[in-house]
């Protein structure tokens, strides 16, 4: 039985072969619209998370299988002393697999080593979201046509944002990557990212403050939110914030077939008359996040088309 | 100073000057009904100065446990008066229930009965460090 807690849980083969399912389930849906037929999945959502919640929830429906749960901690046994454990032993006895997101780092992990069903973290606090990578991935993959050979830019909070973090370890296990982060200096990259996974393989990276300096050089572009709590200073923030807000203007020295990613909810840092830009690709990301969710489930079923 | 030597038992020989109440308190030396001796401050030509503690009866050691407080420690075990073997240590490659995670936001901090696991693991500078097996924080002393 696997669990997938960490996207470094999946070697690149894997990686690559959740990816090319999710490419053949959007091609033939049809194809896998009962595999999961008589299987049912738990979402166990001890924080809120729309988004999330709902896309394992469709990516479910999709395969043919049933969903329950829970989409807040209040209204779980949680509330009343219960440990993660005891929960997940509890659904485990009425569900075939489990997706849970919790506000505590490595809760996922604690829950893999009671549980008698697969577990997929949705997000532990701000340690990992593996399927968010894979989203990432498989959302590069169909732009590009490849995960290998080309520069990818990140814009905002390097420094907290876990989705950033995931998708450069898992990037740097591909050839040819080139990473341009470009932040201000309080939410600059962590040196442990940078000392233990691209410097030990000698992956090319660069550090700036310039969105308009890096532009012309991205083949993909990932926008994160610079969040206002992180600072001490409003002033900074707001000086900050703008610098990142991605507009038509700052669009206009970067290649005509870059593709703009976020990993969503936005609030200002991309603005909406980007949405009409052919190479604004974020709300193509949540539809992918459907079809790599159906994939996992299925490689974590062990259930084939 | 002089200490009555051994005829069976356990020396641990080269503990670090200032941890030999560490190791005691580790090991759970004082639940012992033998002698048990602490040196402080013996003089060492390797150290210059270093602990060693005299335990005078057979028992079983954690040297996971000895390993990790402090890898440089020399087991000696004394069969009949003499040295009968010496128990070379290494820092364990996991560690339970031996030190807790400090992390606020770690699972094991908000759910206390839960084992805590630490990892062994190498920064790229060479230096060792144990990980939390849970949120990967690393653990500082």
């Amino acid at each position: 039985m696997r669990h997938l807690i960490d996207i470094t849980d999946l070697s690149v083969d894997e990686m690559n072969e959740l990816v090319a399912t999710a490419e053949d389930i959007i091609a033939n849906p049809a194809k896998y619209s009962e595999v999961c037929h008589g299987k049912k999945l738990a979402t166990l959502f001890f924080e809120p998370s729309t988004r999330t919640r709902l896309s394992f929830e469709a990516a479910m429906l999709d395969l043919g299988g049933r969903t329950l749960g829970f989409a807040d901690a209040s209204t779980s046994s949680a509330s009343k002393g219960e440990t993660v454990s005891d929960t997940i032993r509890v659904v485990g006895c009425y569900a075939d697999i489990i997706a849970m997101r919790h506000p505590k780092e490595g809760a996922p992990y604690a829950a893999a080593q009671r549980s008698a069903v697969p577990i997929i973290n949705a997000g532990d606090g701000g340690h990992n979201h593996p399927t968010q990578t894979l989203t990432d991935l498989l959302t590069i993959h169909r732009e590009r046509g490849s995960l290998e050979n080309f520069t990818i830019g990140f814009c905002g909070d390097l420094k907290f944002g876990r989705t950033v973090h995931s998708l450069v370890n898992a990037l740097s296990r591909y050839r040819g990557i080139k990473f341009v982060f470009i932040s201000p200096q309080e939410l600059k990259i962590p040196d442990y990212l940078k000392e233990n996974t691209l410097d030990p393989d000698g992956i090319p990276y660069m550090e700036t403050e310039s969105l308009d300096e890096a532009m012309p050089e991205l083949d993909v572009l990932y926008m994160t939110r610079v969040q206002k709590e992180r600072f001490f200073n409003e002033a900074d923030y707001l000086r900050l914030r703008d610098t990142y807000i991605l507009s038509p203007e700052k669009l206009v020295p970067a290649k005509k077939d870059m593709c703009i990613l976020h990993p969503l909810p936005r609030v200002n840092e991309i603005t909406v008359d980007v949405d009409d830009d052919p190479r604004a690709c974020y709300f193509k990301q949540v539809a992918n996040g459907k079809f790599v969710r159906m994939a996992l489930i299925m490689k974590l079923l062990e259930v084939k088309a | 100073m002089n200490i009555d030597s051994i005829q069976n038992g356990i020396v641990l020989d080269h503990i670090r000057a200032g941890r030999s109440m560490e190791v005691y308190r580790y090991l759970a030396l004082d639940k012992l009904d033998c002698s048990v001796a602490i040196i402080k401050n013996a003089k060492s030509q390797k150290m210059g100065k270093k602990d060693i503690i005299k335990i005078d009866s057979p028992i079983d050691l954690d040297l996971d446990i000895l390993g990790y407080v402090d890898p440089g420690i020399t087991v000696n075990i004394i069969k009949d008066g003499q040295l009968q073997e010496k128990q070379p240590l290494e820092l364990p490659k996991k560690i339970v229930n031996i030190i807790r995670c400090k992390n606020p936001r770690c699972i094991t901090v908000a759910e206390p009965q839960l084992d805590s696991i630490f990892l062994l693991g190498r920064k790229p500078s060479g230096k060792r460090v144990y990980r939390c097996a849970y949120c990967e924080a690393e653990y500082h002393r």
